[in-house]
C-alpha cells in the first residue's frame, strides 16, 4: 500500500497536464547507470492490520519490568496522563520548525514557557529551545567556551562514561583536546583538578550527581575553576533540581543536562532531548534555535524565532553549532510536565526519591556482604558491593520481573530508586536481595 | 494568549504522590536555596491552556504544508500507536540484550530496509537529526583519512545550493569549506575539476539538489572525487524523489544521512525530534558509530567496533523514531515506496506545470519533488516580494513554501508538495497561487499588509533580535 491519494484516473490527468503519459518519463532524463530497474529487493505493501500484529509481536519480544532499579541516565519516573495526552496532540506533533509566526503562535508560546522553566530549574539566564540529548548538549557547551589560546578541555572522570565517549568523538572532529581529572572516593579529585587547569583551558565540565549518584562539591569546584578564568559547565539531573542547589547557586557558566526526566518514556534510549542554558554573556554562542518575545502588527506580544544570525541557515560554515531539527516536541512535552508537577511537586518528586533512595540503601546494607561503595551525599542513585557476581543478582531479579541495578564491576551494582518504586517494590528488591546470596 | 505563569495561582497543584512517612535529611551544604519561580496550575487549567497553544499552531494534520526540503508529508496515525506499545517505549536502554530481542530486530530491519532503499552495505541510527547525520557521516570521512594517514585532506567541496548544514557540519568536523558554483542549477563538472586536489577529503551533495533537480552528471561527479582520493557523502534530504527509481549507491556515494521525518513519515513535532539515520558502504563500516547491532545464531547483540569514530550520542539515536519509520516501510513495501517517489514528483510537476505560465520557474526543466520559484521579475513589477506572497498564502488557510532557499535564487519560493495530496488539494493551491498573482498585478491587495485573516500579524523580528526577550521575566 501506500499514502498515496490520487487514483489512477487522477494521475492520468495529472500527467497529461505535465505533458507525458507515463509517470516514468517523469524519470527518463536520468542518467543510464543511475537508474534502478525493477523493484527493491523488499517485501511488497502490506495491510495496516497485518503491520500493526507484525509490529506488536515484535514489540513483545521486549521485556517490559513493572519495577526498575536501574539508572544510569536513563530514569523511570511516573509520567502522569495529562502529560501523555496533551504532548500526542496532533497540531504539536505534526507541525514543523515554527518558521511562520503568524500561524505558529502556540508551539513558540509553549518554546518559550520551555526556556522560562529551564532557566527556572537551573537558575540560568537563557536557554535554547533544546538539543538532540545530555551528552550532545555538553559538547556543545564544551564547543561553546572555545577560544583561540584556550581550546583545553577538563572533564571530571566521575561523568557518565558514555558521555565522555560522546566528548571524545566531538573532541576528536573539533581537533581539540579533553584532559581527564582523577577521582577520589567517588568523587571529582580538587587536587588534580587544581593541577590540570592552566591559562589554556577552555571549560571544566562535571556532573551534579555523578555517576555513582553522588553529590560533588560543585561550589569548591566552581572556585577552583574561576580561578583560572576558564568556563564553568555543570550537567545536572532535572529532577534534582527540586531539591539540590541549582548550578547558577554553584557559579556555573552553562548548564546543561538530558531532559528524559522530565515527563519522557524510556524508550530505549530516545528519543529524549539535551537542555543548554547559560548566562546572559554566553548567549550568542548558544546552539541552535531559541524562542524571544516580540510583539506582532496589531500590538499583540508574540513569539519568533530570534537571534538566528548564530545559526547554519544563516552563517553557514561560521554557525556556533549545525544543529537544525532539535528535539522539539520532547522540549515540550517537559514543560508540560514541569507544568503539572509545579514548584512544590518537583520539590515532593525530588525528595521523594531521595529519601525512598537512602531507605532502599539503609535495607540493603543491613543483608550480610552487601555494603555501600562510597560514603558520601548522593542523590537517588548508589553503588552497592555485592557478595557475589551482579550479574547472577541480576538474573534473580529477572526471575521475578526486576530490572535490578546497573552492574559496574563483576561485585558492584549502581542502584537507582525513583518516586516510582513503591515501598513494597523495595522490600521485595530487598528481599530477592537477602535469598538470591543465601 | 496568556503565557503559562499568568495563568499560575499560588498553591494550584496538579500532582498527587502516594503517601509516605519515610524521611531523611540532606546536608544543608547541597540544598537548593534559589527559590524554584515554576508556574502553579491544576490539571484541569494545564490541559486548557496546552489545548489553547495547539489551536494556535498550524500543522500537516491541519492543511497543506509545501515547505520544500522538508518533505511534510502526512504521518500516518498507525506508526504513532505502534510507538507507543510498551514494549518499545518502557524498555531502558541498558536492559539485557536478552531482554530487549525486539528492539534490536528493529533496528537490524530498518537497516535492511534503508540499505536496500539507497544501495548501501551498513547503517546506524545513532545520530538524532539531519544535519547531525552529516556531522556524523563527514567523521567517517575524517577517520577514513586519518587511518590511511593522510593527513592534508581538509578540504569538504560544498555546492552554493546547498543546505547551509552542510558547511556548517563540515566546520564542525574541523573542514575548510570549498563553495562550487553552480551552472544551471546543478553542479559544474568544470569548478568541479578546478578545485580537485590531494587535499580533498570529499564532496557533499544532494540529489536531486536544492532546485529540485536531479543532477544529471552524478555519475562523473562521484568518479571525479574518487580518481582525487576524495569520498562522496550523499546529504539524503531529497531522498524522496528518487526512492525505488535511482539509488546513491550506484550514484557512486560512500556515505549519507537520511531525515527519517522527512522521507520516512515520522512526525515533525514542531522541529523535531527526528532522526538522521547515517548508511554507507562496506569500506566504511568499522568507522561507524558505536554500539552496531549484529546478528548470530538468530540472537542479535551489540558490538563495539575498536576502529569506531566513537559514539556521536546516547544509546542508540531516536529509537522511538526509527520504529516509526520501519512501520511505515513496512506498510508501503517495495510497491508502495516507488509508487511513493513517483507520485512525490509527480505532485510537483503537476503544481509547476499549472503556474509557469505566470510565476518565473527558476530552472524550467521537469523538477523531481519539488521546484522553485523566482519572483525577482515578479517583485520588479509588482512591488511585492516572495515573503509577501508567502505571507498571504497564509490567508488562504495553506503553510507557505520554504522562502528565500536556495540562497542562489533571489526570492525564491520552494514548493515540496509531497505525495500525500491529492489532486482536489493541488487544484485548489493551484487556484490560490494564481489569485494571488492577479491580486499582486492589479494591486487590488496590498500583500504588504497579510496576512489579514489571521489572529497574529506580522511580527516584529528586528526589535526581538536587538532586545532579546527569552524568558518569563526578562525586559
Amino acid at each position: 500500500m501506500s499514502y498515496v491519494v490520487n487514483t489512477n484516473k487522477e494521475i492520468l490527468e495529472m500527467l497529461e497536464a505535465c505533458g507525458v503519459n507515463d509517470i516514468s518519463k517523469l524519470f527518463n532524463h536520468l542518467p543510464e547507470g543511475a537508474k534502478y530497474e525493477g523493484l527493491l529487493d523488499l517485501d511488497e505493501g502490506k495491510s495496516e492490520l497485518e503491520v500493526y500484529n507484525f509490529m506488536k509481536k515484535i514489540s513483545k519480544e521486549n521485556k517490559v519490568y513493572p519495577t526498575i532499579f536501574r539508572g544510569a541516565g536513563a530514569y523511570k519516573h511516573y509520567i502522569p496522563s495529562a502529560v501523555k495526552n496533551l504532548s500526542s496532540l496532533s497540531n504539536f506533533v505534526t507541525s514543523y520548525t515554527p518558521y511562520q509566526p503568524e500561524i505558529s503562535q502556540g508551539l513558540l508560546q509553549g518554546l518559550f514557557e520551555y526556556q522560562s522553566m529551564i532557566c527556572n530549574i537551573t537558575g540560568m539566564d537563557v536557554s535554547n529551545a533544546s538539543v538532540y540529548d545530555g551528552a550532545t548538549a555538553a559538547c556543545e557547551a564544551m564547543n561553546m567556551t572555545l577560544i583561540k589560546n584556550k581550546e583545553k578541555v577538563i572533564v571530571s572522570k566521575s561523568i557518565k562514561p558514555s558521555t565522555m565517549e560522546v566528548m571524545k568523538t566531538y573532541a576528536y572532529a573539533y581537533g581539540i583536546e579533553i584532559i581527564e581529572v582523577e577521582i577520589k572516593d567517588g568523587l571529582t579529585d580538587k587536587e588534580d583538578l587544581a593541577l590540570k587547569l592552566s591559562d589554556k583551558s577552555a571549560c571544566f565540565y562535571v556532573e551534579q550527581p555523578n555517576y555513582f549518584g553522588l553529590l560533588e562539591d560543585t561550589k569548591e569546584l566552581g572556585n577552583i575553576v574561576h580561578n583560572t578564568g576558564s568556563k564553568y559547565i555543570i550537567g545536572c539531573n532535572p529532577i534534582s533540581l527540586g531539591l539540590i542547589s541549582t548550578p547558577n547557586e554553584s557559579g556555573a557558566d552553562i548548564a546543561v543536562g538530558e531532559g528524559q526526566s522530565l515527563g519522557l518514556p524510556l524508550s530505549f534510549g530516545g528519543p529524549y532531548y539535551g537542555f543548554i542554558a547559560s548566562k546572559k554573556e554566553l548567549m550568542r554562542r548558544l546552539p541552535g534555535r531559541i524562542v524571544g518575545q516580540t510583539t506582532d502588527n496589531k500590538g499583540q506580544r508574540g513569539f519568533v524565532l530570534t537571534l538566528q544570525t548564530r545559526e547554519q541557515h544563516i552563517r553557514r560554515e561560521k554557525a556556533s553549532s549545525s544543529i537544525c531539527s532539535n528535539q522539539s516536541l520532547c522540549a515540550l512535552r517537559s514543560a508540560m510536565y514541569m507544568g503539572y508537577v509545579g514548584p512544590k511537586g518537583l520539590n515532593e518528586i525530588a525528595k521523594r526519591c531521595f529519601d525512598l533512595a537512602h531507605y532502599t540503601k539503609d535495607e540493603i546494607v543491613k543483608i550480610d556482604g552487601f555494603s555501600l561503595k562510597y560514603n558520601k551525599e548522593f542523590f537517588h542513585e548508589f553503588v552497592i558491593k555485592t557478595p557475589i557476581e551482579v550479574s547472577k543478582i541480576n538474573e534473580y531479579l529477572d526471575k521475578n520481573d526486576i530490572l535490578g541495578g546497573l552492574e559496574i564491576s563483576d561485585k558492584e551494582m549502581l542502584v537507582c530508586v525513583t518516586e516510582a518504586n513503591s515501598i513494597e517494590d523495595i522490600n521485595k528488591f530487598v528481599s530477592l536481595l537477602k535469598e538470591v546470596t543465601l | 494568549m496568556k503565557l503559562i505563569y499568568e495563568t499560575s495561582t499560588k498553591d494550584h497543584k496538579a500532582l498527587k504522590l502516594p503517601k509516605c512517612n519515610i524521611s531523611y535529611e540532606l546536608d544543608s551544604k547541597y540544598l537548593r536555596n534559589e527559590k524554584l519561580e515554576l508556574p502553579e496550575l491544576s490539571e484541569v487549567e494545564i490541559v486548557r491552556h496546552y489545548t489553547a497553544l495547539s489551536k494556535e499552531t498550524y500543522s500537516v494534520d491541519d492543511g497543506f504544508y509545501p515547505l520544500g526540503s522538508c518533505t511534510m508529508k502526512y504521518n500516518p496515525k498507525l506508526n504513532e500507536e505502534v510507538a507507543s506499545f510498551e514494549g518499545f517505549s518502557d524498555i531502558h536502554p541498558l536492559q539485557d540484550t536478552k531482554t530487549v530481542q525486539g528492539a534490536l530486530k528493529v533496528l537490524d530491519l530498518t537497516k535492511k530496509y534503508i540499505c536496500t532503499i539507497t544501495g548501501m552495505d551498513d547503517a546506524s541510527f545513532q545520530p538524532a537529526a539531519g544535519a547531525h547525520g552529516e556531522f556524523t557521516s563527514l567523521m567517517l570521512i575524517k577517520k577514513y583519512h586519518d587511518e590511511r594517514k593522510d593527513y592534508k585532506r581538509k578540504k569538504i567541496i560544498i555546492p552554493d545550493s546547498a543546505h547551509g548544514t552542510n558547511p556548517a557540519s563540515a566546520a564542525m568536523c574541523g573542514f575548510d569549506v570549498l563553495t562550487i558554483k553552480s551552472d544551471n542549477g546543478i553542479v559544474s563538472k568544470e569548478e568541479l575539476k578546478k578545485v580537485l586536489s590531494d587535499e580533498i577529503a570529499g564532496i557533499m551533495l544532494t540529489n536531486p539538489n536544492t532546485l529540485g533537480l536531479y543532477e544529471k552528471d552524478i555519475l562523473e561527479i562521484t568518479k571525479l572525487v574518487h580518481d582525487a582520493g576524495g569520498l562522496a557523502y550523499y546529504d539524503g534530504a531529497n531522498l524522496n524523489a528518487i526512492m525505488g527509481i535511482s539509488r546513491p549507491g550506484e550514484m557512486g556515494f560512500d556515505c549519507l544521512h537520511l531525515n527519517l521525518h522527512k522521507t520516512f513519515s515520522t512526525p515533525h513535532g514542531g522541529g523535531g525530534p527526528g532522526s538522521g539515520a547515517i548508511c554507507c558502504k562496506s569500506k566504511l563500516s568499522k568507522y561507524l558509530p558505536k554500539p552496531v547491532v549484529l546478528k548470530k545464531d538468530d540472537k542479535y547483540y551489540f558490538e563495539e567496533n575498536k576502529e569506531s569514530i566513537g559514539k556521536v550520542k546516547d544509546f542508540y539515536g531516536n529509537f522511538g523514531i526509527v520504529v516509526r519509520a520501519l512501520t511505515y516501510m513496512l506498510s508501503l513495501g517495495n510497491d508502495g515506496i516507488k509508487k511513493t517517489s513517483e507520485n512525490a514528483v509527480l505532485n510537483a510537476n503537476y503544481i509547476m506545470n499549472n503556474i509557469k505560465d505566470l510565476y518565473d520557474v527558476a530552472i524550467d526543466e521537469v523538477c523531481m519533488h519539488e521546484f522553485v520559484l523566482d519572483l525577482t521579475r515578479f517583485k520588479k513589477e509588482t512591488g511585492f516580494s516572495a515573503l509577501d506572497v508567502s505571507k498571504r498564502l497564509i490567508d488562504y488557510g495553506i503553510h507557505p513554501p520554504t522562502m528565500y532557499f536556495p540562497l542562489i535564487v533571489h526570492e525564491a519560493l520552494m514548493i515540496e508538495p509531497t505525495e500525500t495530496e491529492s489532486k482536489n488539494t493541488l487544484d485548489e493551491v493551484i487556484g490560490i497561487l494564481r489569485k494571488v498573482h492577479e491580486e499582486a498585478y492589479s494591486n487590488s491587495v496590498d500583500l504588504h499588509k497579510a496576512p489579514m485573516t489571521t489572529k497574529y500579524g506580522r511580527m516584529d523580528e528586528i526589535t526581538a533580535a536587538r532586545n532579546p526577550i527569552l524568558k518569563y521575566g526578562d525586559k
